[in-house]
């Protein structure tokens, strides 16, 4: 349980950040938070020769506001955001693990992981947003769509470091909701939905989208017209198709994803109507 | 295979500046207890899930076995060994003796950290705050109950010595 050793760079700028990642190539990993990244190499299941501490670069701490929505930076922890983010992030972020791992790991961080059972992934996908990648080649934004490539594994090539990510306001009329379940409050969830719906002039849902937490190998996105709640939930589970493995059974996933949806599509059309 | 290079930090730990050589992958809580020989702080699962290896970082509760001790190189930092004041141990670390929130006492140095950040951010919490609060540690032996009236008696202890 102790990590294999590594060569350790402290970078003072975003420069030199960029030029030692280039440097170490595909052997080299980002450290930010750490909450993933650590617990990975103290069970050797990462061993990379680089490792490029980003925790002394300025300029990477942000939250700020941009046209459509908020950019977040890359040393912004998990806490800072949940006091001072955007709403679908603030409730998303009280889902993440527990609040001691949330005051060092960051937003960024947990998209670049990459879990497919993670929620900020999903709330990403599900807010239409993206990452932008920075290298010694020139900078490059992401869509949620493209991003997110398989189990742990997104676009991120060697050489790039995720400087931000921009998640889109919701447009008018509009509300976010966000259900899981977990077998214990922190852990990663079984299964979850994350949804955004619109209502029409006569107060109905117009659109709605879902992006479903764990029941495939990257965030699903499902994105519906109308119908209320119990509709659009039965399209959700109609359209996702969850493996099964020790914790719950594909059956159960798929039954979940339904009973998920409904409330996520239900509460989100409450605060839409707000 | 050549000598592993080693790192030239200076912690801050309970006020007191103290140096140490290490190589970049050590674990603060293993820089904490293996090379400044502050024990108090417990290892238990090494990946971030039971919570005993918790401390302060500039007064934030963070896991020490999931953060490189370079990464913190010129921080401050309060453990366990820290927490008692000139007048005696603090009002949480007398809470959980008197409501007997501890039995083995592996898992206390990561409470005591996390609950001292939690009330001094919310001095008087709810139950549900408390349960929220605590959830990133582990006890094996207490069942939680009597960590939970530890928490509130802090709380309450704290009130009347800040009157």
């Amino acid at each position: 349980m102790k990590p294999p050793p590594f060569t350790y760079h402290a970078p003072l700028d975003l420069g030199s950040a960029l030029d030692a990642l280039a440097g170490a190539g595909a052997r080299g990993k980002v450290l930010a938070g750490g909450q993933s990244l650590i617990p990975l190499m103290n069970m050797r299941l990462a061993s990379p020769s680089h490792v490029i501490d980003i925790n002394r670069v300025p300029g990477l701490d942000t939250i700020e506001d941009e046209r459509g929505g908020v950019r977040v930076g890359a040393l912004a922890r998990h806490s800072r955001v949940e006091r001072s983010g955007p709403a679908p992030l603030r409730r998303a972020l009280k889902l993440v693990a527990h609040p001691v791992i949330r005051n060092r790991g960051t937003v960024v961080g947990s998209l670049v992981h990459a879990d497919p059972a993670a929620e900020l992934p999903a709330v990403l996908a599900v807010l239409g947003g993206s990452v932008r990648l920075a290298s010694l080649g020139g900078v490059r934004d992401v869509a949620a769509a493209d991003f997110f490539v398989g189990p742990l594994e997104s676009d991120l090539r060697a050489g790039e470091l995720a400087v931000s990510a921009f998640f889109p306001g919701l447009p008018p009329r509009s509300g976010f909701a966000i259900h899981e379940l977990a077998r214990r409050h922190g852990d990663y969830a079984l299964a979850g939905v994350c949804a955004v719906v619109t209502l029409g002039d006569d107060g109905r849902i117009a659109a709605a989208r879902a992006a479903c937490i764990g029941v495939a190998a990257t965030p699903q996105l499902v994105e519906l017209e109308g119908g209320t709640p119990a509709e659009l939930a039965r399209a959700v589970q109609e359209r996702t198709d969850p493996e099964g493995d020790i914790h719950a059974s594909a059956a159960y996933r798929r039954h979940l994803v339904g009973v998920l949806a409904e409330r996520a599509f239900t509460d989100a059309a409450r605060e839409a109507a707000q | 295979m050549t000598q592993e290079e080693r790192h030239e930090i200076t912690l801050v730990v309970n006020g007191v500046a103290r140096q140490a050589r290490v190589p970049a992958r050590r674990l603060l809580s293993d820089a904490l207890r293996h090379d400044l020989g502050l024990t108090g702080t417990h290892v238990g699962c090494e990946h971030g899930v039971c919570g005993c290896c918790t401390v302060l970082l500039d007064g934030e509760p963070v896991r020490s076995c999931l953060t490189f001790a370079v990464t913190v190189d010129g921080r401050e930092l309060t453990t366990v060994e820290g927490l008692a004041g000139p007048g005696g141990m603090s009002p949480v670390q007398r809470a959980f003796a008197e409501c007997h929130g501890l039995q083995c006492g592996f898992c206390t140095p990561g409470f005591l950290c996390t609950v001292t950040a939690f009330l001094r951010d919310n001095p008087s919490p709810t139950d549900d705050d408390v349960i929220e609060g605590i959830s990133g540690n582990l006890c094996r032996c207490t069942g939680y109950q009597n960590i939970v009236k530890a928490v509130h008696r802090a709380a309450e202890l704290m009130a009347e010595e800040s009157e």
